[in-house]
């Protein structure tokens, strides 16, 4: 299935920056998946692992820097029937009903030719995906009519119909009971035996953690630590909002509004 | 009644309604999906200028009022997809600027107010053989377009940034949706109007979806529903003035039976889903254990003057124990 050309990383980016309306949200990050890992993507509220996802995709465009997807620039990347997304949402019901089998088909878009009615093979996939998250006999449900963790396992079941080699999962747990965990975990247990490269973004690992090869924590968007999942109480430690050695603010970073005089007094007195 | 329906002029007013009737919901159903129930209001006032402009040039009022409609929508789309400033503001600026320079257009123009209310609210009985080729033509894109397309503007409107990961073209095909409603906009302008156009294209989708489960029923219902509502409401209104000599107009009168079928489904829709909900069994779901005993190597005894809080409960005595109770059972304790 592989050529020769795509030996090397699934996903790259090299030195990749983001702002938002000046406002930097990723700083030269540096980070490549190789086909066939299961990274898992942490990081408290704001550090940027959601814009990370964003940014591999192509939904927000770096602001410098390159990101490549199979070797390619995501510029000239074409092939998007080899990736498969999982929006963050809370509910996958739109203005009008539609039903499970409406949503996850159009995971299979990717596939499919402009204007030609679905194939044999489409309604395969199709019915597959709706079975590996468990919703089996349930197609004609409307959605609007599932609870919320069923509809997040319509997503999943959606990226799932175009049979991705690379999935990325934005926050698939939130709002996700324990049992519902536990069958994401089977799900996604079985797309990495099949040798899927999984990212997965998520604020906790809860049922998912046995399955993590490769644990990226960001904060203020930074990769602050890449490599093995840390312990709870590591985890716990590093996603913590400050740090513990910075007693005193950066002056740089904080306005003191209330007392400019003081901080100009104590720089001086540091330079004198 | 089938006099009526020999008149040259009232079979050129059928097959409009008609065409009208089927291909405005199949557009307007994209806009619902999208909750921009409201858009083919908004173009259909900035169309109005296009029709005063076709009067004020001397050029045909539909084809300036297509081209118009066109630019109105591109630019709603453009100021939504941008997100400045809100973009339900843009749209009121939009609503007004239309009308407005519609009405200004037309004063200049030295047209008569007749003329004004004919495309606000529909002629459908004094439309030409030009005209009735024009809107079949259009219509009948529009609806294949609607139809051929449908997974690439359903998927794009049920979740634009999945379908921008899914490789397809989300600007484009939201362009598409707003140039469809455009047209839409100026070929149902004979039929119901500027200002009720919008209503054809929302009313049909919100009566569909009451009892409609999955997305295809809702198109196919929507297209019907609105198909009958369009010449049902023609045949009523030409009935009316017929055998009554009421002067009931097309235009509203079709509107009005929209939104009577909307009327009649709700409470049929509410129904329905109440049957449903008493239909579905409950979840198994265990209920909760009735015996738990205390962790191993409870070594403590409890008892009067152990130090831990003692609390009566029914027939035994519970203690406090690290903010839980527990409750003597045989040789252990249980937690309550």
């Amino acid at each position: 299935m592989l050529t020769g050309t795509e030996t090397g990383p699934v996903v790259e980016i090299r030195d990749g920056s983001v702002s938002i309306d000046g406002r930097p949200i990723l700083r030269q990050i540096d980070l490549s998946v190789n086909a066939g890992q299961f990274l898992a993507l942490l990081g408290a509220n704001g550090s940027g692992k959601s814009t990370l996802v964003r940014a591999c995709t192509g939904l927000r465009p770096l602001s410098s820097g390159t990101a490549l997807l199979f070797g390619t620039a995501l510029s000239n990347f074409r092939d998007w029937a080899r990736i498969g997304f999982v929006p963050q949402r809370t509910s996958a019901a739109g203005g009008v009903p539609a039903s499970v089998q409406e949503v996850v088909g159009s995971g299979r878009l990717s596939r499919r030719r402009l204007l030609r009615p679905a194939s044999r093979s489409d309604r395969t996939a199709v019915r597959e995906a709706i079975a590996a998250v468990g919703l089996s006999g349930r197609e004609g449900d409307g959605i609007a009519t599932l609870s919320g963790g069923e509809q997040q396992r319509v997503l999943i079941a959606r990226a799932l119909a175009g049979e991705p080699e690379l999935l990325f999962l934005d926050e698939p747990m939130a709002g996700v009971d324990l049992a519902a965990q536990q069958s994401l975990a089977g799900v996604l247990g079985e797309l990495k035996l099949k040798g899927t490269t999984v990212v997965l973004v998520a604020h906790e690992l809860g049922a998912l953690a046995p399955l993590v090869d490769r644990a990226v924590i960001m904060r203020d968007g930074r990769v602050i630590h890449d490599g093995d999942l840390p312990s709870d109480h590591e985890l716990h430690d590093s996603l913590r909002e400050s740090h513990h050695h910075l007693e005193r603010p950066h002056d740089d970073h904080v306005p003191h509004v209330g007392s400019p005089l003081e901080l100009r007094r104590s720089v001086r007195g540091d330079h004198e | 009644m089938s006099e009526l329906l020999a008149l040259d002029f009232m079979q050129r007013a059928l097959l409009a309604a008609l065409l009208t009737g089927l291909a405005a919901p199949a557009v307007g159903i994209y806009l619902v999906q999208r909750r921009l129930a409201l858009m083919g209001d908004g173009i259909g006032h900035v169309a109005v200028t296009g029709v005063a402009l076709g009067w004020l040039t001397g050029n045909s009022p539909t084809g300036t009022a297509v081209i118009v409609a066109i630019v109105g929508a591109a630019t709603i789309e453009f100021v939504r997809e941008r997100g400045h400033a809100g973009g339900d503001v843009a749209l009121a600026l939009l609503f007004y600027g239309g009308i407005a320079g519609g009405v200004l257009l037309m004063g200049l123009a030295g047209q008569n107010a007749a003329k004004l209310q004919q495309s606000l609210f529909g002629s459908l009985l004094t439309m030409s053989p030009a005209d009735l080729r024009y809107a079949a033509v259009l219509s009948v894109v529009t609806l294949l377009l609607a139809l051929c397309l449908g997974p690439q503007l359903y998927a794009v409107a049920l979740d634009a940034e999945f379908a921008s990961v899914a490789g397809l073209n989300v600007r484009a095909y939201n362009l598409l949706v707003a140039v469809l409603a455009a047209v839409t906009v100026t070929f149902a302008m004979h039929t119901v109007g500027l200002l009720l156009v919008s209503a054809l294209m929302v009313v049909p989708v919100a009566t569909a979806q009451q009892v409609t489960r999955s997305f295809r029923m809702t198109m196919v219902a929507a297209t019907g529903l609105g198909a009958s509502a369009a010449v049902g409401g023609l045949m009523l209104s030409a009935w009316l003035s017929w055998e009554f000599d009421l002067q009931a107009p097309p235009g509203p009168t079709i509107v009005l039976l929209a939104l009577a079928g909307f009327v009649v489904m709700w409470p049929v829709g509410g129904w329905l889903r109440l049957r449903t909900r008493r239909l579905a069994p409950f979840p198994a779901v265990p209920g909760p254990p009735e015996h738990v005993p205390t962790g191993m190597g409870h070594a403590h005894q409890h008892g009067p003057d152990c130090g831990h809080l003692a609390v009566p409960h029914e027939d035994h005595v519970d203690y406090v124990h690290d903010g839980h109770r527990h409750a003597p059972h045989g040789e252990h304790y249980d937690e309550h």
